[in-house]
């Protein structure tokens, strides 16, 4: 196995609820106590992306998915753990050092009515990035650049000179993939691309992007919550619970032999057109804050096959016969 | 792909801004008053009959003569002459020109240290934010015609009338300008956190543009709709602290009028009779605030974002 090009490392991400010092003292029993709150959006996340291929991030809102793309990006600051892009540690640099780094690795964002500066027209938007990384191009290398990038997206280049509120949703999200691609990036992290996306403009988008993984060599960290797009598109799949993973399969291992519970059930609710005598698994309960985590196995408290080890360890990922990676005692222990 | 050559002339024209300015009769006849009065004001030399700052043009014995159509009339002073006899529609033109040029210089002040510094506040967040937006609370709690009065008393004693009388535009520039800044930071700071939490925002980022960068050439144009909006009003003000400053005599000298030092001269006079030197300086004045205040009402409820988006 050659190495990965993006390493995640016991990733953590707390957000502060807390606010100032003065607001961390509260009054209770008598005494005066400093108490702090954090969410606790990512807790421990190892995940490898390979080259080449479309790692996909699926879970439920709230599970840490678009939290676990922000800091890989950079966006967030992480509170724990590293991040390493082909074989070096990028979540400490900043500034000059972060640079080349920013151009090898791209963002795909879920709104492309707000991803879009509504001040800009399309030429000004690719125009910025690529005068920005090649200050050396000349107008020309420039201009065929921005041209090469539109048509490869299927924007006609006479278009340049429009606002991106003159666009369709389609076409807006294909002039933000332009502008990732404008800098001629390894590694695309897309937060939820087609989301936003009317489902007819949804199969484009999603070929599109696979288009450009063929021809540019592309490596994906794609983030949905549809699994159909996942079992599309999906070279591997990555389940997230409350902010940590709890199953990592090739994308056919894991919709033919789901093993974690969560995944069992979160496949099994995948609407069927034979759906007369649905067997959805209903799990009890609702997901926990991510302010005070459960302990143990984040998924206990919902898990049907829970027991006294599941409510007091953590799981690791742990390799299975099929090849996958699962964080499941029960899976461990044979009892699943 | 006729459509894809558009100008920016074409665009304007196309816009929901000149679509509902050709609908609003107000909106035209303000717009129309002001670019009269403005384009008075900046011709002044060309169209007033006599220069009021060449003394030598003066004459004193052509002192508080009516406006036409009253008892003792001149021809040549259509709308009379004040106490030291200088033609009223001259000295109103020359006048009109310095009030609006104290009105325009002192909102470019405002917006450059509010946009600065809203932008900053907004933007960084934090401690900067705290920082920059309780000097603002402080300023603000210093009334404008306090901290005028107090600035011009100070300058006017220690240069001395004729030295002022030079420097007294550029103090009132400087005065209200630093005074009313917060008004424009808090507006620019507003939208500021609302922009930077858009996408395009963080899109910026990935790319590895500069804070700088971000800040200016992405998030200030989108800002820009209230800072015109803010901007206007601001204008009205800055014309009335300084019509309120010349009335109290700390703003522009009798020898360079503004319209609230015309106002002045005159209100010794009106209990004698000569209510010209008062009242017509007064009318300009009010319609001048009027119409600027009516305009950016309008363009308040054009710009505002839950009416119109785009």
């Amino acid at each position: 196995m050659t190495s990965p090009l993006v390493s995640i490392r016991g990733l953590e991400k707390r957000f502060d609820l807390s606010g100032n010092l003065l607001e961390q003292i509260t009054f209770e029993g008598g005494r005066f106590r400093r108490k702090q709150e954090a969410v606790h959006a990512i807790n421990g996340v190892d995940l490898d992306v390979q080259r080449g291929e479309a790692l996909c991030v699926v879970g439920e809102s709230g599970c840490g998915k678009s939290t676990v793309a922000r800091t890989v990006m950079g966006l967030l600051s992480p509170s724990g753990g590293e991040i390493h892009y082909d074989g070096q540690r990028i979540d400490n640099l900043d500034g000059k050092d972060a640079l080349p780094y920013r151009r090898k690795m791209q963002m795909i964002f879920q709104n492309p009515y707000a991803s879009l500066n509504p001040r800009m027209t399309i030429q000004q938007t690719l125009e910025e990035p690529i005068r920005f990384h090649h200050p050396d191009w000349s107008d020309i290398e420039v201009r065929d650049k921005i041209h090469e990038v539109m048509h490869s997206v299927g924007i006609d280049p006479d278009w340049g000179s429009r606002f991106g509120h003159e666009f369709s949703g389609g076409q807006r999200q294909r002039i933000a993939i332009a502008r990732a691609l404008a800098v001629d990036p390894e590694f695309i992290v897309a937060d939820e691309p087609i989301s936003a996306l009317d489902v007819s403009i949804q199969a484009q988008v999603l070929n599109l992007l696979m288009d450009a993984q063929e021809s540019r060599g592309l490596t994906y960290l794609f983030i949905t919550h549809d699994l159909a797009v996942v079992e599309h598109f999906g070279t591997r799949v990555a389940v997230m619970y409350l902010g940590r993973v709890c199953e990592l399969a090739d994308t056919a291992t894991l919709f033919a032999t789901p093993r974690h519970p969560y995944t069992q059930a979160l496949l099994s609710a995948i609407p069927k057109l034979e759906d007369d005598r649905p067997n959805h698994i209903r799990l009890q309960g609702e997901v926990p804050t991510p302010v005070n985590l459960p302990s143990g196995c984040v998924f206990h408290g919902r898990c049907p096959y829970a027991n006294e080890r599941c409510r007091a360890e953590v799981p690791e990922l742990i390799a299975t016969d099929e090849g996958a990676r699962v964080a499941c005692h029960a899976v461990e222990e044979g009892r699943l | 792909m006729t459509t894809a050559t558009v100008s920016r002339w074409d665009r304007f024209r196309e816009s929901f801004f000149w679509y509902s300015f050709k609908r609003d009769k107000v909106a035209i006849l303000s717009t129309l008053v002001l670019v009269l009065m403005v384009f008075a004001a900046v011709f002044a030399p060309l169209l007033a009959p006599t220069d009021p700052y060449d003394l030598a043009q003066i004459n004193i014995m052509n002192s508080e003569l009516p406006p036409a159509g009253l008892d003792g009339s001149d021809p040549a002073f259509p709308l009379g002459t004040d106490a030291q006899g200088r033609d009223l529609l001259s000295t109103i033109l020359y006048g009109t020109r310095v009030s609006l040029l104290i009105g325009f210089g002192a909102v470019v002040l405002q917006a450059a240290l509010g946009i600065l510094f809203g932008l900053l506040a907004g933007y960084l967040g934090g401690k900067v934010d705290s920082i920059l937006m309780r000097i603002a609370d402080v300023q603000l709690s210093f009334s404008t015609l306090m901290v005028a009065i107090i600035v011009g008393a100070v300058f006017k004693a220690s240069f001395g009338n004729l030295m002022f009388g030079e420097i007294a535009i550029y103090m009132l520039i400087f005065i209200i300008g630093v005074a009313e800044w917060p008004q424009i930071a808090r507006t620019v700071r507003a939208s500021v956190l609302a922009e930077k939490k858009k996408e395009y925002v963080d899109a910026a980022k990935v790319m590895g543009f500069g804070t700088p960068r971000i800040m200016f050439r992405h998030i200030l144009p989108n800002t820009l709709s209230p800072i015109f909006v803010i901007a206007t009003v601001q204008i009205a003000n800055a014309i009335i602290s300084e019509a309120a400053l010349s009335f109290l005599g700390l703003g522009m000298p009798e020898t360079q009028p503004s319209l609230g030092s015309l106002i002045k001269s005159g209100f010794d006079y009106i209990q004698s009779g000569s209510w010209w030197i008062t009242l017509i300086p007064g009318l300009v004045l009010v319609v001048l605030v009027l119409v600027i205040n009516l305009l950016g009402d309008w363009s308040r409820d054009v710009m505002n974002p839950r009416l119109y988006k785009g």
